[in-house]
């Protein structure tokens, strides 16, 4: 028994498969969704949308966004969404720094440019957090000089 | 016949033409490329983002679930948005539209009033004298959901404020290089007839009728926040499609254009040198005679 899953971002579909069980990262709390579940329509907060196909996990971050259960298949809409295996670790670093530091100069808060790096900032610490938590192996940045 | 260097002029002016042409036609290969791109990046979340729709809109005492939901009891006028280009020299492309818009709108059971998007498209419906309520022209190429999504919000809003009792979309669905289809899609009231989804009757025939969903946070608030914004996507994700449209239709009108042009030259080519050799003939006869003449003295 398996429930289809569907995870897409406003600029391409991130992943699709059946799988055994779907956990949300759901408005009021993760959820897990398992085959037959009830339909629901819930908004997602940042966070990990996991995927367990036959005892193999795939994790992919999620930058907000909605999902739609229905007893055969999760759509997740995400406003962002990618796999943790493809987050570049050292970019993610670099904006994380990169927007602390704009952050720190002080824009007004009620400004555009502060929201979009204030988001910037979340999406950066999501990135590494994903990385730091659900990466195969851990963190890969201090091996890179030796492939 | 026209004289060898009344022809010359014409030769050289049909291939200055298709020198244009032929450059058009590269240009609008390359911007067909980026377009389908941005079409297929986003398409797959429209379309899902209109399925929760439409599956939001199936749901029993849908009426008492969101404003934007519910029939209203007499419809009083509507609202068409039509996406064209802000330029021609696209083939039929914005006739297209426009024509496809008269079809359906012009005998409408009540009045109608448009917001175009792209000039050429509100240069026609003004010809047409039709109540163009706004106008959205030189959209930027590749727009982001960000630099349109006013024009979402505006219908949806003058379907809130009751100037509207309904909302149609139409626009160019991009099938393939080749194929680009008028199509009109109704926004609001979210409506479950009209063009299905081939998927929604797949679901459809393994679940029997949808269950009500349970929402989270609590119902309103989320339907605030998706009804609106979901419905600016599918206006987003017109343009796109209308964008990687025009294009095309660009790309395949030029490449026409300049096929034609290299015909045509070839058969003035043809032309011109009979005349030319024709001067050569008559000139030879001349001085041959002339030279007889003198001969025979």
């Amino acid at each position: 028994m398996t429930i289809r899953c569907e995870i897409v971002s406003q600029d391409r579909t991130v992943f699709t498969g059946d799988v055994d069980i779907v956990v949300l990262p759901g408005a009021a709390g993760e959820m897990g969704i398992l085959p037959k579940h009830a339909p629901v329509l819930t908004t997602l907060k940042y966070g990990f949308v996991r995927v367990r196909k036959s005892g193999k996990e795939e994790v992919f971050t999620v930058a907000g966004g909605v999902a739609e259960v229905q007893p055969d298949i999760v759509t997740v809409l995400a406003d962002a969404a990618e796999n943790v295996e493809e987050i570049d670790e050292a970019r993610a670093e670099a904006a994380r720094k990169r927007a602390e530091e704009i952050l720190k100069k002080g824009i007004p808060q009620d400004t555009d440019a502060y929201l979009i790096m204030e988001a910037a900032l979340r999406r950066s610490n999501l990135r590494l957090d994903a990385v730091r938590r659900y990466r195969k192996g851990g963190s890969n940045i201090h091996f890179s000089s030796e492939n | 016949m026209a004289s060898a260097r009344e022809m010359r002029l014409r030769i050289k002016s049909v291939k200055n033409i298709s020198q244009v042409t032929r450059a058009l036609e590269t240009v609008s290969a390359s911007k067909v490329r980026k377009a389908v791109n941005a079409v297929m990046a986003t398409r797959s979340y429209a379309t899902k983002a209109w399925q929760v729709l439409r599956h939001v809109a199936e749901q029993p005492g849908r009426d008492s679930l969101h404003p934007l939901l519910v029939k209203r009891s007499s419809t009083k006028n509507a609202l068409v948005v039509v996406v064209t280009g802000d330029r021609g020299l696209a083939g039929a492309y914005n006739s297209n539209v426009i024509r496809f818009t008269a079809q359906k709108f012009d005998k409408y059971s009540v009045p109608v009033k448009y917001i175009a998007v792209g000039r050429k498209g509100r240069d026609l419906l003004f010809r047409r004298r039709k109540d163009v309520i706004a106008d959205f022209s030189n959209l930027p190429a590749a727009p982001s959901f960000a630099d349109v999504s006013a024009i979402g919000r505006m219908a949806v809003d003058e379907y809130n404020n009751g100037n509207v009792d309904e909302v149609f979309l139409v626009y160019t669905d991009f099938i393939n290089m080749g194929r680009q289809i008028a199509t009109v899609k109704k926004l609001l009231p979210l409506e479950l007839e009209g063009e299905g989804l081939v998927e929604d009757f797949e679901r459809k025939a393994s679940n029997g009728p949808a269950a009500a969903y349970e929402y989270e946070p609590d119902q309103r608030e989320l339907l605030d926040q998706i009804i609106p914004r979901f419905t600016a996507l599918q206006v987003y994700q017109a343009i796109l499609e209308s964008q990687a449209s025009e294009h095309a239709a660009r790309m395949i009108a030029m490449r026409n254009a300049t096929d034609n042009a290299k015909e045509l030259v070839s058969a003035l080519q043809l032309v011109y040198n009979k005349v030319r050799q024709q001067t050569i003939t008559n000139d030879i006869l001349d001085i041959v005679g002339g030279a007889e003449a003198l001969a025979a003295k």
